[in-house]
């Protein structure tokens, strides 16, 4: 059975006067991988920030219409941000790893919820980093500076945040998108043995990379959500013109 | 599409009158420094720097005029540097940039950069002595003197005051230099906006931080006006102990030993050494400062 983890109807984004979001109504499972596809500045990034309330940071962005998490629509007056993003965490475009030690960047999370004690700090840090497949790398040289790793690396680390704070949603914004193939690769299997515990949102330019490790794929175009369906069905059989033309390549 | 002779000449002339002025203010550095470096330098010595003045100060050292400097740039940066990064990350961080009171924060700030000192010291006089030292000397201590009177307290807060512009430029411009996804990396971990400034904002800023506090410490080191009427003294014979003691200073000491003193000739060689020790006290703080902005800079730019 399938259950839906984030659900929105009817949404509208506006910047200033301009629509960036037109009419969004989207149902994204828990436990799967959504990828969101289509050219730039078709509003996928900014729908993706909608998700977690980081566009709140954005003067002039104005939301109508739900969103809802787990039933609860995260725009509502009552709601915490602070505990929204606990519970809905984000990886960037670049990779963006505090000037700190490579533990004190994962252990920044529990410890600004108040985890201070070492030997708790020390098992977090280290699950965090086994599960963004990078404790092999990093064991030995906790305390180096994070900005000595590669970007592959840096990428998997900020993921280990992510993780430490114990998230349910990763949304992801282009993680690879600075990466070489290689790195590109390493972080595409760790998206797909996340999705065993988290639900993942990646927003992504590489259609092959869509292809290759989401259940679902949504294609965005100026604003709008133009086809949402299985990946495989996406990829082999769309609905839509519009859709087949972006990932044949005629347009985009 | 041949060059006019006289046109050459012109372009001659012009470049000669500019480069010509150019070398006048290398010249008057040049000389300034060197004359105060040749006639200070056989001065210093340990005791001159560590001793009293002596026979009605045409002898002896400038120990409390030194001690009385940096006892004063303490006390100022103490009170201007927590004032003025605090209002720094107002600025930065929470007021919208257009908004009216950040425009009107900046207004306020400007205007204080170009209030002359003596003005300052006025104020200090007017606000920190007559009113709030009245006010406690009366509140306090049954209208018995001792609040209401010029002191190292009231200089200091005077000359945090002028410096304060300093320091608010200064952290703001290294507040910019943390770059916004470091916030934002913060802000989706479930940080509060404040977790993130004292986490992540500050710590990546300290040198900013830094680089305002020696431009302030270089600019109060080197000031007069302001602590005129708020503290300073012709002549100590302690030190002060007390936030409600006098001081002597450097710069006021050179004055008073080129203007008041008896024997003015003769006290020539402590003016000179006393020059020589502030021009070194604040061209070292400076190029601190300069150091410190060139590796900022170099961090933005990375």
């Amino acid at each position: 059975m399938i259950v839906e983890k984030i659900q929105t109807e009817n949404m509208f984004l506006h910047y200033g006067s301009k629509m960036a979001l037109n009419d969004i109504s989207i149902r994204i499972p828990e436990k799967k991988v959504t990828a969101f596809i289509g050219p730039s500045g078709c509003g996928k990034s900014t729908f993706l920030r909608s998700l977690n309330r980081m566009n709140d940071l954005i003067d002039g962005v104005k939301i109508e219409g739900n969103i809802l998490i787990d039933n609860i629509n995260i725009y509502d007056k009552n709601i915490d941000v602070v505990t929204l993003r606990k519970k809905v965490g984000m990886e960037f475009q670049k990779s963006n790893p505090f000037a700190k030690s490579i533990y004190e960047n994962v252990a920044y999370g529990p410890r600004i919820n108040g985890v201070s004690d070492r030997k708790q700090l020390d098992e977090i840090v280290e699950t965090a980093l086994k599960n963004a497949a990078i404790w092999e790398e990093v064991k030995d040289r906790l305390g180096d500076s994070a900005l000595g790793l590669s970007g592959g690396q840096q990428q998997r680390l900020c993921i280990a945040r992510t993780l430490a704070v114990n998230p349910e949603i990763v949304l992801m914004d282009e993680p690879a998108s600075a990466l070489d193939p290689l790195s590109t690769a390493k972080i595409e299997e760790l998206i797909v043995e996340l999705k065993e515990n988290y639900t993942i949102v990646i927003v992504t330019h590489n259609m092959q990379q869509a292809a290759r490790i989401s259940d679902l794929t949504a294609f965005f175009y100026l604003g709008e959500l133009i086809e949402f369906d299985k990946t495989k069905k996406m990829f082999t059989n769309p609905n839509k013109k519009q859709t087949e033309d972006y990932i044949t390549g005629r347009f985009g | 599409m041949i060059k006019s002779f006289k046109n050459n000449i012109k372009g001659i002339l012009i470049e000669g009158l500019t480069l010509s002025s150019a070398v006048v203010i290398i010249a008057i550095v040049v000389v300034m420094i060197t004359v105060i470096v040749v006639g200070g330098k056989d001065q210093i010595s340990w005791e001159f720097l560590t001793s009293f003045p002596k026979d009605g100060m045409t002898k002896g050292g400038i120990f409390p005029a030194i001690y009385g400097t940096a006892l004063l740039v303490i006390i100022m940066s103490v009170a201007a540097v927590p004032f003025g990064t605090i209002t720094a990350i107002y600025l930065t961080e929470y007021a919208k940039e257009n908004s009216l009171i950040a425009k009107t924060i900046r207004f306020a700030v400007r205007t204080l950069a170009v209030i002359p000192s003596i003005i300052y010291g006025l104020f200090g006089l007017g606000f920190f002595i007559k009113f709030v030292g009245t006010q406690m000397d009366n509140t306090f201590l049954g209208g018995q003197l001792k609040w209401g009177q010029p002191n190292i307290l009231w200089a200091s807060l005077t000359m945090a005051l002028l410096t304060l512009p300093v320091v608010i430029v200064s952290v703001e411009e290294a507040l910019k230099t943390v770059p916004q996804d470091l916030r934002a990396a913060s802000l989706a971990l479930g940080a509060t906006k404040w977790q993130t400034i004292w986490k992540v904002v500050i710590p990546g800023s300290i040198s900013g931080i830094m680089t305002g506090t020696i431009l302030a410490v270089s600019r109060g080191a080197g000031e007069v006006a302001p602590i005129l009427f708020t503290g300073v003294a012709y002549y100590v014979a302690t030190l002060p102990a007390s936030f409600s003691d006098q001081f002597m200073v450097l710069g006021y000491h050179i004055y008073v030993m080129s203007t008041q003193s008896a024997n003015v000739d003769q006290t020539m060689p402590i003016q000179f050494g006393t020059t020589l020790v502030l021009l070194a006290l604040t061209f070292i703080l400076n190029i601190s400062a300069i150091i410190l902005r060139y590796r900022i800079r170099q961090k933005k730019s990375n």
